[in-house]
Parts: structure tokens; sequence; C-alpha cells
């Protein structure tokens, strides 16, 4: 008898949390899902002469993808997300890690000029990249005053510029990530190391860098994924000169209005940036396994 | 030829025999040098150690002086500078004047890993992200000690803090008194001159407690390394340790034996703090036969000199220990000078097999005295004379006062 009155009450219970939860998954279905499916669905059919879609199967839109046109694109975007997210962890890596370090106040003060560029558009600070830029820019003008070069660089719409403007993009993640694992490490594990014989250097190799190794990798998945599709930045930075995988679909998709390819290639960027996390997984819990000096 | 062969022998005898003496006298003059470094070699120094924190003044130029294979302990209530002291020690703080000396050399600027000084942290500082083998060996590692003679090391560490078999398991898989041996473990594994504890028992729980204290001393004594222990337990202080420095306020109160401490404290504060004595103030009467006679508005007694020169009218300070105070009923004392001070029972308290009996003396402080059992004639409102015999009544806070 009052078994069973556990059992219904157990049974009402779970029937309110689901109730209460619902809402997150009819969310989670609509917004997330659906597009998700809707996208895959969408690659698979044949456009329109001029504009819109015919539903007829096709796989046609995935082999275009192995035009060698498309592929350089995307091995340039993989290299260049490569090339920024290596900068981002090189420059973000010690910030964020010398920030955890600073006394509260000071602290304090760096995250809050850490967060006044997000005030301002992210499209009106890269135009402010343009004025450093472009010949007898600001840059040009600093280098050619100092005498360290003679003629402008033109560095405007080249390689190098998408690549800073990446990772002046994406640097704040980096830093976060590696502040807030940082600022979680017991420097005294660090004292212990040091009184156990082990140099500076040894000490942040062993103990530090090991502990703080889940938000270097975190910064890095935070970095790499949007490198590859922020396409204003090589649009920006880039001029047409450096297309990326993202700029390619965007072009697709607002002018080429071919909106089927536009979704493949979504689609194979997608699966490839899932192919990246799992990689940073299992080489994290390979890290953790092996472990040790 | 007979006679030559005699004297030959005669002769590599005697050879023989003299080598065998000098053999003899090298191996007795190498043990005596043993012995002689054993008790009077002094394997850590400090001198006039001072360290501030910013306008706080942590340490006022403390000297002391350790001999190898001592057990000693830094006693004192929190914020008297012992933790300070002991990061001085290990490198880990730097300080503003003075010099430590480890077996004679100057260590005061090297760095942590380049002394040969191992802590054990009273948050014991287990890397989390290896396992008990792996942070035990972690200073061989660093070494490129090799790796069949790392194992055993770290199997014979194992072993000392009772462990075996828990080498695998990870540092959040124990409980608090296996990490607290792990920590041990790590620190000794390398056979370090001198091992720090900073209040190692202090999270632990009160029969584990009793439990490590014995252990600890154990084992100090099996590997005849100095230990320099930290704590704010005054028993524990009592239990293991071959000198005890009490410290206050950045200072050394006193630095002895626990016979020393406990029998003979110097100062009121070491009286207290080590084991609760009775302070009590009075004006010197007179001196005789190594006794002084003191007497306040409560009455007369006596305390012992101890060699001390106690001129009549001078006021001093005296500490009588709980369980040497006599409360005898008012009816059955004995009148006459020197022979107790007048109070009131005023309560009894029986706590862990000890009764404490509180009396109020007629200017209004209190004497208590502790027995053995639960049981006492002597009731509330009772009145009675406080008395003691004259050897255990101490004279503190002399120095300087004269």
């Amino acid at each position: 008898m009052s078994g069973s009155t556990r059992v219904s009450r157990k049974k009402k219970g779970a029937g309110l949390s689901l109730l209460s939860v619902m809402p997150l998954y009819v969310f989670t279905l609509l917004f997330v899902l659906g597009p998700l499916v809707y996208l895959v669905v969408l690659s698979f059919l044949e456009r329109e002469e001029v504009w819109g879609v015919v539903n007829r199967f096709t796989i046609k839109n995935y082999l275009s993808i192995f035009e060698p046109i498309y592929l350089k694109t995307f091995y340039e975007s993989v290299k260049l997300a490569l090339v920024s997210t290596s900068l981002v962890a090189i420059i973000g890596y010690p910030f964020g890690y010398f920030m955890a370090k600073l006394n509260a106040v000071w602290r304090k003060r760096m995250m809050m000029l850490l967060m006044v560029p997000f005030w301002i558009s992210s499209l009106i600070r890269l135009y402010g990249w343009i004025i450093i830029f472009r010949a007898n820019g600001t840059l040009d003008w600093i280098l050619m005053g100092i005498g360290i070069t003679d003629a402008p660089l033109k560095l405007l719409y080249t390689y190098p510029a998408v690549a800073v403007g990446m990772v002046y993009a994406l640097l704040p993640f980096m830093i976060f990530s590696v502040y807030s694992s940082a600022e979680k490490l017991d420097w005294s594990l660090v004292e212990a190391a040091r009184d156990l014989g082990a140099t500076r250097w040894q000490a942040f190799r062993t103990i530090s860098l090991k502990l703080t190794l889940p938000g270097l990798l975190s910064g890095v998945v935070l970095t790499f994924i949007p490198s590859m599709g922020l396409f204003f930045i090589a649009d920006i930075l880039g001029g047409n000169k450096v297309v990326l995988v993202g700029n390619i679909i965007q072009e697709q998709l607002m002018k080429a209005h071919n909106w089927p390819f536009a979704a493949a290639l979504s689609v194979v960027l997608m699966i490839l940036t899932s192919l990246m996390i799992r990689m940073y997984r299992l080489i994290t819990r390979v890290k953790d396994l092996e472990g040790l000096v | 030829m007979v006679i030559f062969i005699a004297l030959f022998l005669h002769f590599d005898m005697k050879q023989k025999y003299t080598n065998a003496k000098r053999i003899w006298y090298t191996l007795a003059y190498k043990k005596y040098r043993r012995v002689k470094r054993m008790n009077d070699d002094v394997i850590l120094r400090l001198d006039k150690i001072e360290k501030s924190f910013g306008t706080n003044k942590v340490l006022n130029g403390i000297d002391l002086t350790i001999k190898r294979g001592e057990f000693i302990t830094l006693l004192g209530p929190s914020g008297c500078g012992k933790t300070t002291t002991l990061r001085i020690i290990a490198g880990l703080e730097t300080p503003d004047g003075g010099r430590v000396l480890l077996e004679g050399k100057d260590v005061t600027d090297e760095e942590p890993n380049k002394r040969n000084v191992n802590t054990v942290f009273q948050s014991y500082a287990l890397f989390p992200h290896m396992t008990v083998e792996g942070n035990i060996g972690y200073s061989l590692r660093l070494k490129r000690v090799d790796k069949a003679v790392i194992r055993k090391a770290v199997d014979e560490a194992l072993e000392l803090v009772q462990l075996s078999g828990f080498g695998k398991r990870m540092p959040h898989e124990l409980s608090g008194g296996q990490r607290q041996r792990v920590a041990i473990a790590r620190a000794i594994v390398n056979h370090p001159k001198v091992l720090l504890l900073d209040e190692p028992l202090g999270a632990l729980d009160l029969q584990l407690r009793h439990q490590m204290q014995i252990e600890l001393k154990r084992l100090q004594t099996r590997l005849g390394i100095t230990f320099v222990y930290i704590t704010h337990d005054q028993e524990e202080a009592l239990n293991m340790s071959d000198r005890i420095a009490v410290m206050r306020d950045g200072t050394f109160e006193q630095v002895g034996t626990p016979t020393e401490v406990y029998d003979r404290p110097k100062t009121s504060y070491v009286a207290n703090f080590v084991g609760s004595a009775n302070i009590l103030t009075g004006i010197v009467g007179s001196t005789a036969g190594g006794l002084v006679e003191f007497s306040n508005p409560c009455g007369a007694m006596l305390a012992k000199a101890d060699g001390g020169n106690y001129a009549p009218g001078r006021e001093i300070t005296v500490a009588v220990r709980r369980e040497y105070i006599d409360l005898v009923p008012e009816d059955a004392a004995e009148g006459g000078a020197g022979k107790g001070l007048a109070a009131v029972v005023r309560e009894k308290r029986f706590a862990g097999g000890v009764l404490q009996i509180i009396a109020m003396l007629a200017d209004g402080s209190e004497v208590v005295a502790s027995r053995h059992g639960i049981d006492s004639p002597l009731r509330t409102g009772d009145k009675v004379t406080v008395t003691w015999a004259p050897e255990n009544a101490v004279i503190v806070d002399s120095e300087g006062a004269e």
C-alpha cells in the first residue's frame, strides 16, 4: 500500500520535472535540430535556374566541392585557422596565465581592459585595422618614421592582414579560457614542486601547464571553430584576395542564390570542425592518462 | 735457527698487533666522531631572521640552532610567525634580514629546489593529476634517477607510511589520513637533511591524530632525519619533541626540552600556553633556603627561588600548574605565615577524566585546581585555603625585570 503510493508519487514527480524541462526540448527541437535537418536535406536537393530549390534528390552539390578551386579554399581556411589559433595560443596563454597571478585589483583592471572593446561592434573595430594596414596608413607611417621600411608595405588585403584580424578578434576567448583555469590553480602545488627540487621551468611544465591544459585546449577549440567561419574578417581585411569557406558560403547564399550548394558546404564545414573537436578530446584524454614529468 | 724463527715470529706478531691496534683506534675514533656528530653537529642555524609583510612585522630577528637528528617543534598560536619561519627555511620566502645556515653553508638566497630540505604542507599539496606513485617519485624523476630505482624507493616509502598497494590510486580517491601519509612519503623519499612539517595533523580527527603522533615520532627515530615541526597544540608538542620553541609575536619566548618548558617556564605566557598554569603576583617578603616568601592581599605563599636573587619588596609573578594546587577546607588549615591564600570554591567542572575546581581569591582572580576522578569533598561556596608545595611554584617573567 505504502509502496504503491510511493511509486505513484515518484511517477508524478517525474512527470512534473519532464513538464518543467519541456520548453527546453521544444526550443532545442525547433531552433537547433530543425534547422540542422533542413540544412542537411537542403544540401541534397537541386537548385532552380534563377531562384529557389527543386525537390529532386542529388549528390551533385557534394561532388562539386571536390573541384580544385573549392578544395583549395578549404585547405586555405584550415591553414589560416591553424596559423591564427597557434598565434592566439602563443600570445593568449601567457597573458591569461600571468593575469591569474596578479593581485585582485589589477586583475579587475585587466578584465575591464579586455571587456571594453566588446562594447564596440566588431565590424567597426575591423575598419580600424584598415586604417592601420592601408598603404601609407598608421603602420606604414610608424615603420617609415622610425626608418625600418622605406616604402609602404601594402599589407591591407593580404594573408597576414587577415591573420592579424583573426588573432585580434579571437584572442580574448583564449585569454578568458586560460585565465579561468589558471585562476583555479592551487599555487601551493607549484611551491610543493619547487620544494621537491623542481626548477621554475620544471615546476611550470610538470604542474602549472598540466593543470591549465584544459583551459588552453578549450581556448583552442573556441578559437579554431570560429576562425573557419568568420567570413567578414576575410572580406574586410582580405578584400577578395583571401577567400575562406565562410566567404564562399556567404557568396553562394547571398549572391549566387545557390542554396543547396551553400548548405552542402556548411555541412562539410560542420563535419570538419566536429572532427577537430573529437581530435582535441582524444588528445586531452591521452595526455591525462600519460601524465607525469 | 729456532731462535731466529722465534724472533721473526715475535716481530711479525708485534707488527700485526700494532696494525690491529691502529685499525682499532681508527675505528674507535671514527665511531667517536660519528657519535659526536650525532650529538653536537648543528644542521640548521637561523641567525637574526627578520621578516615583514607590508607594515606587519612577522619575525623580529629570531635565532635558533637545530642539531642533527633532532625533533624540534615550533609551538605558538596562529599568527605568531611559525609558518613564516618554516617557509624561510624551505626557501619559499626570503627574509628581510638575517641568515639561514644549512650545515654551515649560507643558503639564505638559495632557490628552494637547491636546498636539501623538504616540506609536508598543511594542505598536503598533493599533485592531483598524478597517482600516489607519481607524487612520491616526483623528486626522484626530476633528478632523472633510474626507473627501477625510483620504483624501489617509492615502494619503500609507501611501506614506511603503511600504504603499500595504494600506489596506483589518485589523490582524490584517498581519505584525509591517507593523503597525509602520501605527503609524508613524498617528502622523505629523497632523504632530506631536514624535514619541515607545517601542522601536518591539523586536519585529522582526534583519534587519528594521536595515532599519527606516535607513527611520526617512530618514523623520525627510524630515519634519523631532523624534523622541524609546527603546531599550535601544546599536547602534540610535549609528546613528540626533543625540544620545543614557544613562539609569540615573531619571537621565541622560550626554547627548551618539554620538561624544561613545562616545569620551568620562563614567562607567564609559556606557563599559560603550555599546559595552562595559574598565574599569581605578590611582593617578596623574605628569602631563605632557596625559597622565596611572597604575599598579596589574599595571603602569603612560598615559591622556588631557582638560583635567582629576589630582594624583599620586589614584585614577582609566580606560575603554579593546576595539578599542583591544593585546596584545603578552611577549618582544616594550619595557620601561620606563608601558609596559603584564602579563596571560595565557585565551580566544579568534570572533563576528560579530570575534575577542575575553580576557586575565587579575595581579590577576584581565579585559581584552578585539577584532580583525577570525579570525587571531591569540596562544595560550591566552601571556604578554602589555596596551597602548594613550594618547589612546584615557579617564578616567571623575572628576566629583564631586575
